[in-house]
Order: structure tokens, then sequence, then C-alpha cells
């Protein structure tokens, strides 16, 4: 038994681990294997970045953002904007008594007529939007305020919204329907246009309430309780209004008993809260004429007929209206255009300074790399 | 076994007795214990020893129940932790929630389970190696079945006996009770507890070394010893006997736990401590927690984020109190009110969204921060573990990572701080040469074994150590066998021995006094690791027969001689007298030629090897009595009178015997030749000729770096040995000063002497130590040797490891007390500045032009670049010895020591302490603010590589120790090139990048959110959607880097090992400097104006919702910092999958749940953006702009201003032929390499201001390398030149000629010797320096410089003829620098092959001039001068 035991251990200066694993055939190499990841050698390409390597790469995209943002300007170029402000801030303007006494409170509307010129024609879909300035919707309490369950019809969320609705979650002990600082501060002007014919007569001009919000929260974000049926009323019966509204939730679209309750497309629009400050929100479409001959918005005198019900001086906020026809890249916009058309100068700029710096000191480098 | 019974018994031996422990004051300083035996098992009760530990050890930190509170607390430990914790919970605050709660905790728990997963990992390994240590057998006595049982580890108590046998490691600490070693010895081995591989002696316990046989049952004493502590070296206490006598227990009676029986059969002891209180255990502290300088430097950024957060959420609260301020009384109808329906006033909503800002922005502290960089480590622990070039062969042990914290510190480091033995070199020492009687007998064969090849090829064949396989010169072989023959015949014809030939005489004595005059014992491998007893009555002695067999040729190797050998030893076994012991007589005979030696130090043993191959073999050593085989005189049997012990005072041992041939009384003495040599008493002329000649020998060996012994003997009448005895045994004998009086004694006896001879014995270096060492400088490492050994060994080892250069001077500090030592450093600070620093500072074109001349210089230019440090490292070596470093390390005192031992470029502290050694590295560590590497593999080094940064192991050879205090361990000591080089450049610039781009991602992304405060009313909101910002850390942004972090490589591990000074952009911290932070910082900021305000403007005034914004935004901020990481990296492995995974992840996100998320709901945005024309113009035009800075900036960087690692780089795009000629022709001087490229000293990175004020200056010199080549041509003069010739020293010495030429012809003629067909080994001999590989100096080998040898008395030691010579050398030698900087100068693109043969020209014409002996400056100054024209206009 010792001799055997001896064996196992003969050598010394050995580990004891190395030793004690029995006879020398039965020891485990610990050689690492010799695989391309575990030696670290796996292929890769390994760029190496010097004035001769990227000066390609500045030329080409000098080259191809330029004309980009040639064609990007040209094409927001084509798109027709028209712009008006209705808040009433000056004297002047027609709205400033309803802006001067309107307030959440008020019962009565106030209505004002602006009147404007088109200079140029509006052809195809023209799209009117409204627009708010310093209207934060994007305040942080703000975009909490709301409940997507209650919107998504859900019975239950109805009757008891969830408490990010707070302070807008019950009034007089009702739950409201819909709950939340969003829906109570709804966007409730109406905005009517008409076309004044040079020869004296006042067209209204047909606006299209619907197909306005994206077609999935029309469809599937937004509910009704017990799904789109005509008595909306009983469905609502033990909510209240928000406290701002005029009317309930369900009679916000008389015309159209299909666009009432929570998929009111300009309800919809208006619970999308905008990212910045100033924005605009849809509001209606002027649909092309179907003859294709006339314009849309032919130029001339137009008068916006305004039902002022939103008071937004509180927080100097402004109002416009916005008619704006629409290209494949959307609203009129330079910037992008003018954005690719610098990038790209730059580029090309510095590709030019690259290639200096190339042929002054690049030299010595390329031969480096080849000595012979 | 009997392992069944023995558990059962076990069990019940637990609970025992009926002993009551008294709790008197006393013993609770001291532990009594008891055997075991004493008590019944079966009946419960008090065991005095039950209340110690048990065997059992468990090392985990945690159990199954304990592990999540403990785990978890110990990661709340961490401050970042605590941090995310409070984040998360803040969330749950109504008034400040800023996400969904349960979302925020989502990180935060996400990165505490992965750590305690790895946590849980590292206690299961931990687990496993306890379970297998306490699954080890042992014997022990049990009480039931009265005899030896075998048990597990875990099971033994204190107070059980057990039965050790030969090779066991010992499982506990045991009293020795017996033995069956004759002399009641026992051998262990403790290389696992200090690294020493010689055999300690153990005593059995006094009161029992009578005893033949010990029987348990008749134990009945108790030992009182002290408490459990970890001295190692310390163990005291008394056993109690049943009579009522004491003796006393010493830590010879202790054998450790851990250490390994040798030589002894069997051994019996009682377990005094076991488990965690034995002393290895208390010995092994768990490593302590390192934290890398990389770390630091992170975390004082990460300081810095914490500044920018809140100074952000302080900017947004007032933002956002403003804001609301303006507004007044009327409340606009977008600002909530709080959920009370309460108005806020605008201060308190200010300071409430402080606090949701603080978690808004959170991700700008870097959550997965920590746990990326722990993912990270952990790969790159990894693969160096996979190395295949880390892994040795031999002791099939691959290079170990200990500590996974650090591996980015491996990259950084500057100092080297390394042990000598065992770690340098092999710790083998193997005979080279020795002369006798004035004759040198090279042993040219060995000289050739020594090649690395040769060594290895022995090795894996024969697995024998290589210090035996010695083969013998033949001239001494003949001698010798002429000698023995001529002794034999004398003998036969009874004739006095007196009358041979006095140089035989010389020859025979030599042998035997290298053969006897040690403290060897012989052992013989087949068997148990026994002594081998054979007693030889020593009257027997004439009987003996001879041996009639001529002797073997001299050629043939040891084992054929032994081979041949052998039937001479049966045959005179056959007709040997000697009667008794026959059973290990016979084991003898068989195993004679198999003898081991087992020695106190290497030496020695190598000296007895060395004697056995002339056939003189040690056979047996008893205490009074030596044995010893002689060819043809058989068995000599030498009456061992008096041995006088080395000690290091007296630096020699003597041994005094009676000589069985001449019957007189003989001293033999054996020591360092400075000491043996003022006690020889030259006789007669020829007597001082040879003593001549001997020195010179010695030179020559000391030159070689071998450790040279000198030995004599000495021939004692009757009456003198009496007359010494007598005193010498009073002296024994005396009780007061006592030691005195034995050192007087020895040294009355010790004059007089004859001298005998000289050997010279090799400490072989590693393999690869000095290529390591010379790469390892060129990487800008300064490396300092500490060593325990004696100077003259450590010098002659630097010099071998080419860690002193034969050019350089020396200084030696070696004081005597603090005043002499404060007066040496002062002189030699004084004489330093004066030789080296003569340049006027003011000047600073000047002193850069000195710098960058040391720079391109091939010697010393690599480690002055790297240094840090305003002082230049010149071409000086400081030696400083033990005490003298005592002195030094006093407060008054280091700051002067560091001033003179970094202007040196080698360090050698010699008989250093283990404590001096770790105070060393403690004081250059935190005041040069260094990073440290310490390597050792010793015990002695353990506090060195505890102190370090980074502490190195060399495992294998020596003991566990030093690997277990460790971070890593290494086999052998060349891995420490490629660990560094390598592998730590990679770790640290994979890191450095990892965490910068970190900071910067983080930065970048929260800044887009910040931006946005400005147009949401400073109300916190966030466009990015809170599930994206959550993980946008761990899961986006997290994988690729950690890929980066783990497989990047910037430059390939070839060119990072021929290109040793990329390391530099480690130790200077180019991947990471404060600054790169900030500017990190600055792009951040840049790039995140950039990707919030395209989109802005692209979509400002439309009627875009915040998130139908705000995706847009985060995927361009995902593409900007994807392709920001494309262009740091510098290996694309394929990981752009994650721009797939994001869309993947966002289209299933926005498409799963119309309703949930809330607040932000999200739904179908995705899919509505991916249909949107302006989202792709987006996704193009911004990650270009955004990235346009930095990718200008990388080209123009990689152009004008390329750092080294960026040549590195460019160097490994060539094909690998070219590649390689191109570094050979470059003889990869970086400033060569610079010079290819253009000269950008102007442009150089924007670090000046960053730079500590002790960098500059290396700045410098490392930048401007190019530039002052120009000047270097302009000027080819080295300064240097000019200025050591004008040194003292080397005008003093002119009439030396003859030494140097004498060495000069020695070389050439060794050169000769060293092949058959001299004349093209001559050549290669000469050639060999110019190949550009090794880049060595023409003489490989080289006597020691030229010291400077600042004694303590003041005065100038008069200098021996070596040092003359070396002086005159020196003279010589500054041609060389200048001849290789020409190397520097030349383009080497413009024809490598001309600058070849030019290369050759030179050293044709170093060798010419150096075989001329005397050198004519000018001449050849003006020779190079034309030359460097020359090669500047090719």
């Amino acid at each position: 038994m010792m001799a055997s035991s001896y064996n196992a251990k003969d050598e010394d200066g050995h580990l004891p681990g190395s030793v004690g694993s029995g006879g020398p055939g039965a020891v485990k190499s610990k050689k690492p294997d010799n695989t391309a990841f575990k030696q670290q050698r796996l292929p890769a390409w390994q760029p190496i970045l010097t004035a001769g390597t990227v000066l390609p790469a500045f030329f080409m995209i000098g080259l191809i953002f330029i004309p980009i943002g040639i064609g990007l300007l040209v094409t927001s170029n084509n798109i027709k904007e028209f712009e008006i402000d209705y808040t009433g801030v000056d004297m002047s303007s027609p709205c400033f008594s309803c802006s001067q006494n309107y307030s959440w409170n008020s019962t009565s509307a106030c209505t004002c007529s602006v009147p404007f010129t088109l200079d140029q024609p509006f052809e195809s879909n023209v799209f009117m939007y409204y627009g708010l300035s310093n209207f934060y919707q994007n305040h942080r309490r703000y975009v909490k305020s709301r409940d997507d369950s209650q919107l998504n019809g859900d019975k239950s969320s109805l009757l008891n919204p969830s408490k990010e609705c707070e302070p807008y979650r019950t009034s007089d002990k009702k739950s409201i329907a819909p709950c939340g600082a969003i829906a109570n501060s709804l966007f409730n002007d109406t905005l009517e246009l008409f076309y004044n014919h040079p020869n004296g007569s006042k067209i209204t001009i047909h606006l299209e309430k619907t197909g306005i919000a994206w077609w999935t929260d029309k469809h599937v974000k937004f509910r009704n309780p017990g799904g789109n049926n005509n008595n909306l009323s009983s469905v609502f019966r033990d909510t209240s209004k928000p406290v701002n509204w005029h009317k309930p939730v369900y009679e916000l679209d008389p015309s159209d008993p299909d666009n009432n309750g929570f998929v009111n497309e300009d309800f919809i629009v208006w619970m999308r809260t905008a990212a910045l400050p100033t924005f605009r929100k849809l509001y209606r479409i002027i649909q092309k004429k179907k003859d294709n001959m006339t314009p849309t918005l032919p130029p001339g005198n137009y008068s916006l007929e305004v039902t002022y019900n939103y008071p937004v001086r509180s927080f100097d906020g402004r109002k416009r209206m916005i008619l704006s026809t629409i290209s494949w890249m959307g609203g009129k916009n330079p910037f992008l255009g003018i954005a690719y058309i610098t990038v790209g100068s730059v580029c090309f700029f510095l590709g030019v300074v690259l290639l200096i710096i190339h042929h002054k000191y690049g030299n010595r480098n390329n031969s480096a790399d080849i000595p012979n | 076994m009997a392992r069944e019974t023995g558990e059962s018994g076990e069990t019940k031996s637990t609970k025992v007795k009926k002993h009551k422990r008294r709790k008197s004051k006393k013993e609770s300083k001291t532990r009594t214990v008891h055997a075991n035996i004493l008590y019944d098992h079966t009946k419960g009760g008090d065991n005095p020893n039950r209340h110690y530990a048990n065997n059992k050890i468990k090392t985990t930190k945690y159990t199954l129940l304990s592990f999540l509170p403990k785990n978890l607390f110990e990661q709340f430990h961490r401050f970042a932790n605590v941090y995310f914790v409070f984040i998360a919970l803040l969330n749950f605050v109504p008034v400040v929630n800023a996400f969904q709660p349960e979302l925020a905790l989502a990180p935060v728990v996400f990165i505490l389970s992965v750590t305690a997963i790895k946590d849980l990992w590292e206690d299961y390994r931990r687990h496993r190696s306890d379970k297998e240590i306490n699954h080890m057998d042992c014997l022990v006595y049990s009480r039931n079945e009265k005899q030896y049982v075998e048990k597990y580890w875990k099971e033994l108590r204190v107070g059980d006996f057990i039965r050790l046998r030969c090779n066991e490691i010992l499982p506990a600490d045991v009293l020795l009770l017996s033995s069956s070693d004759p002399d009641r010895l026992c051998h262990i081995e403790t290389a696992t507890l200090d690294g020493e591989t010689n055999l300690k002696q153990r005593q059995v316990v006094r009161s029992f070394i009578d005893l033949v046989s010990f029987d348990p049952f008749k134990y009945n004493s108790v030992i009182e010893c002290e408490k459990p502590n970890n001295d190692l070296n310390r163990f005291r206490g008394y056993i109690i006997h049943r009579s009522g006598r004491r003796d006393g227990l010493y830590k010879d009676n202790l054998l450790l736990r851990g250490c390994t029986i040798r030589n002894t059969e069997e051994a019996v002891g009682i377990v005094i401590y076991a488990g965690h209180e034995t002393k290895a255990m208390l010995n092994n502290n768990g490593p302590r927690y390192k934290r890398s300088k990389l770390e630091r430097q992170m975390n004082v950024d990460v300081f810095w984020c914490v500044v920018i957060l809140l100074v952000m959420c302080l900017f947004s609260a007032i933002g956002h109190g403003l804001w609301m301020f303006q507004y007044g009384d009327k409340r606009p109808v977008f600002d909530v009110l709080s959920p009370e329906g309460t108005d806020l006033s605008p201060v308190v909503s200010a300071i409430y969204l402080f606090l949701t800002m603080i978690i808004v922005f959170q991700v700008l502290i870097p959550i997965s921060l920590f746990v990326s960089i722990e993912i990270v480590k952990i790969c790159q622990v990894y693969f160096i573990h996979q190395d295949m070039e880390l892994y040795d062969e031999e002791t099939d042990s691959h290079l170990q990572c200990r500590a996974l914290n650090i591996t980015e510190d491996l990259g950084q480091m500057q100092y080297i701080f390394s042990d000598k033995t065992g770690t340098l070199t092999e710790n083998k020492m193997v005979f080279r040469r020795c002369t006798v009687a004035g004759v040198e007998y090279s042993h040219d064969a060995n000289e050739h074994q020594i090649s690395p090849s040769h060594r290895e090829q022995s090795r894996s064949q024969t697995g024998q150590h290589s210090e035996k396989d010695i083969t013998p010169d033949p001239q001494l072989m003949d001698k010798v066998n002429e000698c023995s023959s001529q002794m034999e015949f004398m003998r036969f014809h009874s004739q006095p021995l007196n009358q041979i030939p006095p140089d035989l005489c010389d020859i025979f004595d030599f042998f035997i006094a290298l053969t006897i005059c040690n403290t060897v014992v012989v052992s013989s491998p087949n068997q148990p690791r026994q002594k081998v007893v054979v007693y030889y009555p020593p009257g027997q002695l004439g009987n003996f027969l001879e041996d009639l067999l001529s002797s073997p040729s001299a050629e043939s190797t040891l084992t054929k001689l032994n081979e041949e050998k052998r039937p001479e030893h049966d045959l005179q076994h056959a007709f040997s007298p000697t009667p008794p012991n026959f059973e290990k007589t016979k084991a003898l005979a068989q195993d004679e030629c198999e003898l081991r030696y087992e020695a106190e130090s290497p030496d020695e043993a190598a000296l007895v090897y060395a004697a056995r191959a002339y056939k003189c073999a040690l056979v047996g050593r008893l205490p009074d009595q030596v044995t010893v085989e002689l060819p043809h005189l058989g068995k000599l049997s030498f009456e061992l009178l008096h041995t006088l012990g080395f000690d290091s005072t007296r630096k020699r041992m003597s041994v005094v015997v009676k000589h069985p041939l001449t019957e007189q009384i003989t001293v033999y003495s054996k020591g360092a030749d400075s000491v043996i040599m003022d006690l020889i008493r030259p006789a007669t002329v020829g007597c001082l000729k040879i003593l001549y000649k001997t020195q010179n020998y010695l030179n020559l060996y000391a030159a070689d770096g071998l450790r040279t012994l000198c030995i004599a003997k000495k021939v004692l009448s009757k009456e003198e040995y009496a007359s010494w005895l007598q005193h010498h045994l009073e002296a024994e004998t005396a009780i007061q000063r006592r030691e005195e009086l034995l050192f007087e004694s020895a040294l009355r006896l010790e004059t007089n002497l004859q001298l005998l001879g000289a050997t010279g014995i090799e400490d072989r270096l590693q393999d690869g130590v000095p290529e390591t060492i010379a790469s390892l400088r060129k990487a800008g490492l300064q490396i300092w040797v500490l060593t325990g050994d004696k100077q003259e060994t450590a010098i002659n080892i630097a010099y071998a490891c080419k860690l002193l250069d034969p050019e350089e001077e020396i200084i030696t500090l070696n004081a005597d007390s603090q005043e002499a030592c404060a007066v040496l450093l002062e002189n030699s600070l004084h004489y330093i500045q004066a030789k080296f620093l003569c340049n006027p500072r003011p000047d600073p074109q000047a002193a850069r032009d000195y710098a960058g001349i040391h720079f391109s210089s091939p010697v010393c230019s690599p480690a002055s670049s790297g240094h840090s440090s305003p002082f230049l490292v010149h071409r000086l070596g400081l030696v400083i010895d033990g005490r003298t470093l005592a002195y030094a390390l006093d407060k008054s005192l280091e700051d002067k020591f560091l001033a003179v031992a970094r202007s040196c470029r080698s360090v050698l502290c010699c008989r250093s302490t283990p404590l001096q050694k770790s105070m060393v590295v403690k004081l250059v560590r935190n005041k040069l603010k260094v990073m440290t590497l310490a390597i050792g593999d010793g015990a002695n080094d353990v506090s060195m590589i505890q102190v370090a940064d980074v502490g190195v192991g060399i495992s294998g050879q020596e003991g566990m120790q030093a690997v277990m205090a460790s971070d890593f361990a290494l086999p052998r000591f060349r891995y420490l090139q490629k660990l560094l080089l390598v592998h730590g450049h990679w770790c640290y610039s994979r890191l450095a990048n990892m965490i910068l781009y970190f900071f910067y991602k983080n930065a970048m992304f929260v800044a887009l959110i910040f931006w946005y405060q400005f147009y949401c009313g400073f109300s916190g909101s966030a466009m990015v959607d809170q599930w994206y910002l959550i993980f946008f850390n761990l899961m986006f942004s997290a994988f690729p880097q950690l890929i980066t972090g783990t497989l990047d490589k910037d430059v390939s591990a070839e060119t990072l090992q021929e290109l040793p000074q990329l390391y530099m952009n480690g130790q200077n911290s180019e991947e990471y400097k404060p600054y790169m932070f900030w500017m990190n910082m600055i792009d951040a900021f840049y790039q995140s104006l950039i990707c919030f305000f395209i989109p802005y403007f692209a979509y400002v005034d439309s009627d875009v919702d915040l998130f139908t914004w705000g995706t847009p935004i985060t995927t361009l901020a995902l593409f900007t910092i994807l392709l920001h990481l494309g262009i740091e990296t510098k290996t694309w492995v394929s990981l752009y999958n994650i721009i797939a995974l994001f869309f993947t992840v966002a289209l299933c996100y926005n498409a799963s749940c119309p309703t949930c998320f809330s607040p932000s709901n999200t739904y179908w945005i995705m899919q509505k953006l991916l249909g949107d024309p302006i989202f792709y113009l987006l996704c193009v035009v911004t990650p270009i702009a955004a990235l346009l800075p930095r990718y200008f900036y990388r080209a123009c960087q990689g152009t004008l201003f390329p750092n080294p690692v960026h040549m590195g780089r460019q160097l490994d795009k060539l094909p690998v032929d070219m590649r390689r000629i191109f570094l050979s022709q470059s003889q990869m001087k970086l400033g060569s390499l610079g010079s290819l490229f253009a000269p950008r000293a102007p442009f150089f990175p924007l670090c000046g201001p960053f730079q500590k004020d002790y960098r500059p200056r290396v700045k410098q010199t490392h930048m401007s390398g190019t530039k002052q080549k120009e000047k270097a041509i302009a000027n080819p003069i080295p300064s240097k030149s000019m200025e050591m010739r004008d040194t003292p020293l080397s005008s003093k010495n002119s009439d030396n000629h003859i030494t140097l030429n004498f060495r000069m012809q020695e070389e050439v003629q060794s050169c000769r010797q060293g092949s058959d067909s001299p004349l093209p080994e001559n050549l290669h001999c000469v050639k060999e320096p110019s190949s550009p590989i090794t880049g060595t100096l023409p003489y490989t080998k080289d006597t020691p410089g030229s010291r400077t040898i600042l004694d303590s008395t003041g005065l100038e030691a008069p200098l021996s003829p070596t040092d003359l010579c070396q002086v005159e050398l020196l003279t010589s030698t500054p041609l060389l620098p200048q001849t290789e900087s020409m190397q520097l100068m030349s383009p080497p693109r413009s024809c490598f092959l001309g600058q070849k043969l030019d290369d050759e020209d030179h050293s044709n014409q170093k060798s010419l001039l150096k075989q001329a002996g005397d050198v004519d400056h000018t001449h050849s100054t003006s020779c190079l001068q034309e030359h460097s024209l020359k090669t500047t206009f090719l």
C-alpha cells in the first residue's frame, strides 16, 4: 500500500493538484484548446481610419446628400400652406372681444369671423389643422393624466377610472368619462370655412370630419363601452362629463352618431398628445373636387367662422388655423432638405481637407505600408 | 479501507469526556490538548478538546439559507447599488414618480441578480474544493479497533493520533511523537507553506525520543501550548507527563498542515491544531479586494457624472420653478393639479421636480456599467486562461487569474519588482566550471547543455533534475583517475599517501571537500524517500576490495557511466565484507546510481552532484560519519568531528574530519571567495601564483554570472586540534555568550587555509528571462530585483539576465549606520547630478535633445521613455544591501533613496527581508504614484506580492504560498511578457474604451431628454418611452459593447510582443485620460444636440405626437451610439445585429397591447414610422451629422499624429513576411517606427494640461522621438558618450589593457571552444549581436560594468583588478550606443538590405575594435559620423 501511494506522488516539485490524479497516463492535460475563438483569432474586419481610407466615404456622402437635399427642398417648396392666427390678441382682430371675455366657465358661445385671402390655388386634398402655441401638451403630469383602458371601452374603468386621472377623475361623486386632464382640455373651438365668391355669395366649404385619426386609434385603441351601439347615452349614464366640457362625450358630434363617444375623431386626435408646445392637429380634410379640373381651394377670399370656446390667453397661447396640401413626405418643411444639403456640403468640404492632408502627410504613410 | 467503522467511531469520539475544563485565566491564553483516546466515545460528556475547531474546512461565504440576505447585504456595500435602489424606491413616491414604479425596479433587480449568480457560482467552486480537501484520507488511531484506520480529513479532531507515511500531506498541525527514523527525525517539505523545497528536520518530542515504537494507549500526557496563531515559525508549549515532568515543545516538534512528509517512512503525532486553526489556514487570508487604477479613475468620473446629473436636475428644477412662476395665478389648463387637487407653489413643485429629474436622468449614472465591467473582466480572465502560449506543458499548468477584477491593471504597470531565486532563475543550481590548483577546467560540454532546447530535451526524456546532468571535463577526469589509481596503488603498497604529486593530491582533496563539506542528506528515489543509512565501521576501511576495472572513458555521460559501473558494484558487494543492515545495503546496491541528494541550499546539492560525476559520490551521511565512494578506493568513511555551519557573517562553512587514508585531522572549508581568499596562507611562491590565477578565474566566473565558491583545506596536527577542541568544547558548553564564543572558535580554526580550488555554479536562468526582461524594459517597465541572496550572487544573476548591463556604472550602497547611509545617498545623488544633469536645465531644447538621445540610444532608451519622472533614467545600476536598505527606508532618507533609485536603470536589493521587500514596493507605490507589479515564487515574496498593485506568483517549481497570495499565477517568468504586453494591453485598452464609451453613451442619451425639458416646461417629461429609457442601458446598448469589451483587439498579439513600446500606451493611460472623459462628454452633448434638433426641426409645428416623435429620436440615438462604437472599435465582429434586435423588439412591443404601458401609450408607433419616409431620411442624415466630427478627428489623427498603437495596427495590415522584415528591420525602436510617419510632435494630443506634473518630460521624449532623430543626424555624437569619457573613473585607469586584452582573448577562445569548427562559430559569435532579433551587445556575457563603490567609510575602496578592467571597458563602450542609434537614423524602407550589410559592417568594426583592445575614440567617432551621413542619404 505504501509503495502504491508513493508512486502516485513520485516527482517532487509538482503541485499536489497535478500529482493527485493518478498515474502519468491518466493525467488529463489542461492544455487549452487551439480554437480561433479561445485564442482570440476570430476573423474580423479591421478598418484603420486615416485620411486616405475615409476620403471616399466623405466624398460619397457629399455627392449623395446634396442631390437628395435639393430634391427634398423642391418637394417641400411645392407644398402650399396657409396659416392664420385667430387668437384675437390684437385689438384689430375680429376675435378680440371673444378672447377677452371668454373663459372656461362661460356658457354662451362667442363667434367671430376671420377673413383671409388665398393667393394660390390649393390642389388635391387640403388638410385643415388647428394649431396651438405655448400649449404644453407634453407636460409630464398632463401626459399621464388619462386612462387608456377607459378609453378602450373597459366598463370597470369607465366607472372607476385610474388614479392617474386625478384630479379629473370624479366630479359630483360620479366618475368622469373620459377622465383626466387631456380629455378635460379638449380643444372645442368650431371652425367653419366659407369661400367668398367674387360674385358675393358665401359658399360653405365641405369639411370632412372623419379619417383624421390613425386607423389603429379609431379601431383598436379607442372604443366605446359596450360596442358602438347607438344608445351611448345609457352607457355613459353613470358618468359625468369632464368639467370643462359643455356637452357629454356621447354628444360630441351631433351630425354623425358613429362619431360619438370615445371614438370621436376630434377627441382621438386631441388625445394623441403633441410632442412640442407649438403644435398643430388635424381638424378637417377638404376633399379634392371630383372633376379634378378646378382646384380644391381656388385663390380668392375666404372667411373662417370661429365658435370661440377655447381660452388660451391665460397661458399666452395662440390659436391658428392652417390649410395645407400634402406630399409624400408630409407637410411643408424645408428643413430636411436644408439639412441634407448642409451635411452633404460639409462632408464634401471635409473630404477636400482630408485630401489635402492625405496629399501632404499621408505619403510617407503609404510608402511605409509598402516598403517595396 | 475501514472507513465505515472509522466514521462511526469518529462520530462517537466527538462526544466524550468527563474532564472538566477549568476556566482559569491562564487557560484562556493557552490550549490544552489531551489525547482523545483516553476518553470513551460512547459516553458523552466533555472531552476537553471538544471546544477546538475540527479539521473540516469551510471557505465558502454563504450557506443555502444565508445566501440571499448575506449576498444582498454585501452588494449594498457597493455604493452604486444603494444609489440605484434608492432611485427605484423614489419612484414609489407618488409626487415624484416618473416611471411605473415596478418597471423602475427592473434594472436594479436585474443587476443584483446577475451579481448574485456570479457570487453563487464562485462560492460553489470554493465549496467543491473544500469538499475535495475535506475528503482526503489519513490514518487515525481508533480507540475501538486499537489500530490506525483510514478517515477523512474532516473527521480529524484535536487530540487524535495520526500516523503519517512518506509523501503524505499533513492534514493538520501535528505534534511529532514518533518517527521511524533512527535519529527520531522527521523530514518535511514545506514548499506549500513557504516555498522552500529543501527538507526541514523536525524532531520527536524529547520525552519520546527513546521510544522505539509508539503506543497510543500508553500516552497519557497533557499538552499545553499557545493559542492558534498564524506565525509559522513559532510554537511554544510544554508537555506534562503523568509523572509531573514537563518537557518544552518547540517549533521543531510541530508538523504543519500542508507540508509533505519526506524521507521518513512513518511518523506518529497528535493533532494540536485542526481545520481553520492550523497555522496554514490562519495564514491563508482571503484575497484582498483590489481596485484597479482604471476603476479608481472611473470612479472619479462617476463622481463627475453625479455632479453633471445634479447640475442638470438643478437646472431643470429652477427652470420648472420659473416656468411655473411665469403663469402666476393663472393656471394653464395643461398644468395639472396634484392628485389631491391642491395647487403647488412653484418652489414646491421645483423641489419635487428635482427628485423626478434624478429618476429621469438616472441613466447618466450608468447602472449597467459596473455589471458590464464585471462581465467583461470575467470574459477577459477566461481568455487569458485559455491562452495556449501561457500554458506550460512541463507542469501541465496554465496561468491562473486569481483576482478577477484587476485584469486591466496588467496593462498599466510601471514598475516590476521581482524576486530572483526561483523567479528569474530556476532555482536549480548547476555546476559549471571549476579550477583546481590554479588550473581551469572549463567543462565546455556542460555549456552546451545549457541551451534551452537541449535542456528541454533532456528534461522531457529523463524527467531528471538537470543539476545532475554534469558531463565531466575530460582533462580533469583524467587527472582524477590518475590520482585515484595512484592512491590505490600506494595504499596497496602501503606507501604513505603524501608522496603523490601535490596537484593530484589537491584534486583529490578538492573532490573530497566538495563531497563532505556540506549538510546534504542522501536519499534514494525509487524507494520511499527515506534516509539511506549504511553503517561502515570506520575501522574496516582497509578491508575494502579494490576495484580493478579500468575507469570508463571520460567522454561518456553520467548515465552511461552508471550503467557501466553497475557490475562493478555487484562485484564489489559480492566481496564486500560489510555486514550490517543487509536489507538496506541491497536497496542501495540496486539504486546507488540513483541516489538523490537533499540539500539545504541547492548549490550544495549541485556540488555534490558534480563530485559524483567525477565518481566521488556521497553515499551516506550520519551525524558522526560521512561515507564517500571513490572509483578505485571504494567506500571511504570519514569520521566527522565537527561541522561548523554556514552563517552569513563568516560566509563559509567548515567540516573537521579525520581522513581515513592519512589519518590526519583535516579541516575542509567552503565559502565565498572574498572571505576564503583572505584566509589563505600562501606557503610558497607557487602557491601565490596559484592564488593569483585562481583569483583571476574567480573574477571570470563572476563575470559569467556564476556563483563562486572557494574550497580550501587545512591539516591540523593532533596538538593543534586538541587545543582548539578544548576551546571549542568550552564554547559549546558556555551558557553565556555561547554564540559569540562559537563564532570565535570557528574563526580560530579557519585560518591559514590551503587553497584547493574554486567552483562556479550557475543558478540557471529560466528560459527566456533575458529576452523577457529586455522586452519588458523596452515596454517602459522599470525592473527592480529584490532578493534575499547575497550581493555577489545577485549581481551575477543580474548580469546574466541582462538586468544590469556591462556598460552601466553601478552604484553600490553598503552602509552600516544611518548617518553613513545618509552620506552615501547624498553622495550618489550628487554624483548622478554632476554626471548626468550637468546639462543646463533652463535650456529646454537641449534637455529635450538630451532626452531624445537617451531615448533613441538602444540600451537605456526604453526604460527612460516609459518612466514617469522628471528624473531621467540613466545608465546606472544601483545595488543596495539589506542593511543599508533598512536605513534607506527610514522616513528621513526614503526620499533621497527614491531619488537615487529612480534615476537608475536597474535597482538590485540584496539580502532583503520579506518585510523590506514589501516596504520597498510600498514606498515606490505610494511615493512615486506608480503602478507596481511584484512577482515572486516563495513565501518570502508574499508580503511584497500583497502590497503591490498586482501580485504575480510563479507556480510550479516552488510552493503555493506565493500563488495563494497572488492575483495571477504564472508557470514561468517568461510568460509575464505575454501576460503584460498582450493581455494587459488588451484588457486595458478594451476596458478603458468601454468605460469611456459607457459614459459617452449614457450622457448622450440623457442629454436628449435634457434638451427636451426646454420644450416641455421642465416638467420632467420624456419623449423616449420609459421602457426604452430603462432598458436602453441593459439591452440595446449594452450588448455590443460587451462584445467589443471582450473581443476588440487594437493590435494583434504578435505585433504587441514584437513592439513592446506599445505597452506604454497603457502606462501613460493614453486610452483613458481625464480629459478624454470631458472630450467624450462634449462629444456626447454635441451628438445629442444633433440627434435632438434634427428631428425637432424636421417635425416642428407639425401634428406629430409625443412618442411618434420620440421613437425616431430613440432610434437615431441608438444608431449614432452604435456607429460611434463602430468608429471606436478596432475589430469589427458582426455586432450590428443589435439594430435588428431593436426594431424587432420595438415592433413587437408597439404591437403588443393597445392599452398597457400607461402612460406612454406607444401602440403602433413603430409600424407607422416605418411607413414614413421622413423617418428614413432622418435615420440617414442624423447619425452622419452627429458622427462627422469624431470620424473626421479619427481620420486626421490616423494620418497627422498617429500614436504608436496606430502604427502597430498598420503593421498588422501588412502581409506576414513583410511585417517580419519590417519589424526586424526597424529593430522596433519606437522612434524609428515614428520616423516612417510624419513628424508629429507639435500635433500630439491635447493632453498637455492634464498631465501630472511629473510627466511632461517623459511625454516630450516620447512624442518627439522623431524630432530628436533629426537632431541626432545633425549631430551624431550623442552627448552621452562625451560624458562617459569625462567621468573621473574612466580617466583614472589607463593602464589595464593587459587585463582587458586577456579578457577579450578569453572570449574569443570560448567562442572557439564552443564548437568543433572554430571559424564559423567564431563568426557566429561576432555576428550574433548584429542580428536584430536578439539585439544583444557583441559580448553576450560580460564582466560586470564599472562599479562606483561608495563605501560607508567614505574612503574609496581600492579597485580590484576586475574593477579596473571593467572601467577600462567602459571607456571603450560608448561606441556601441552610437552604432545602434545609427540603425535608427537610417530610414528602414529606403533599403533594408543595404542597412543589414551596414549593420554587419558595424559589428565587424566593433569586434575589430574590441580585439584591438585599445580604442581610438576620435577615429571611430568620425568613422561613424561618416557612416551616419551615408545612411541618411541612402
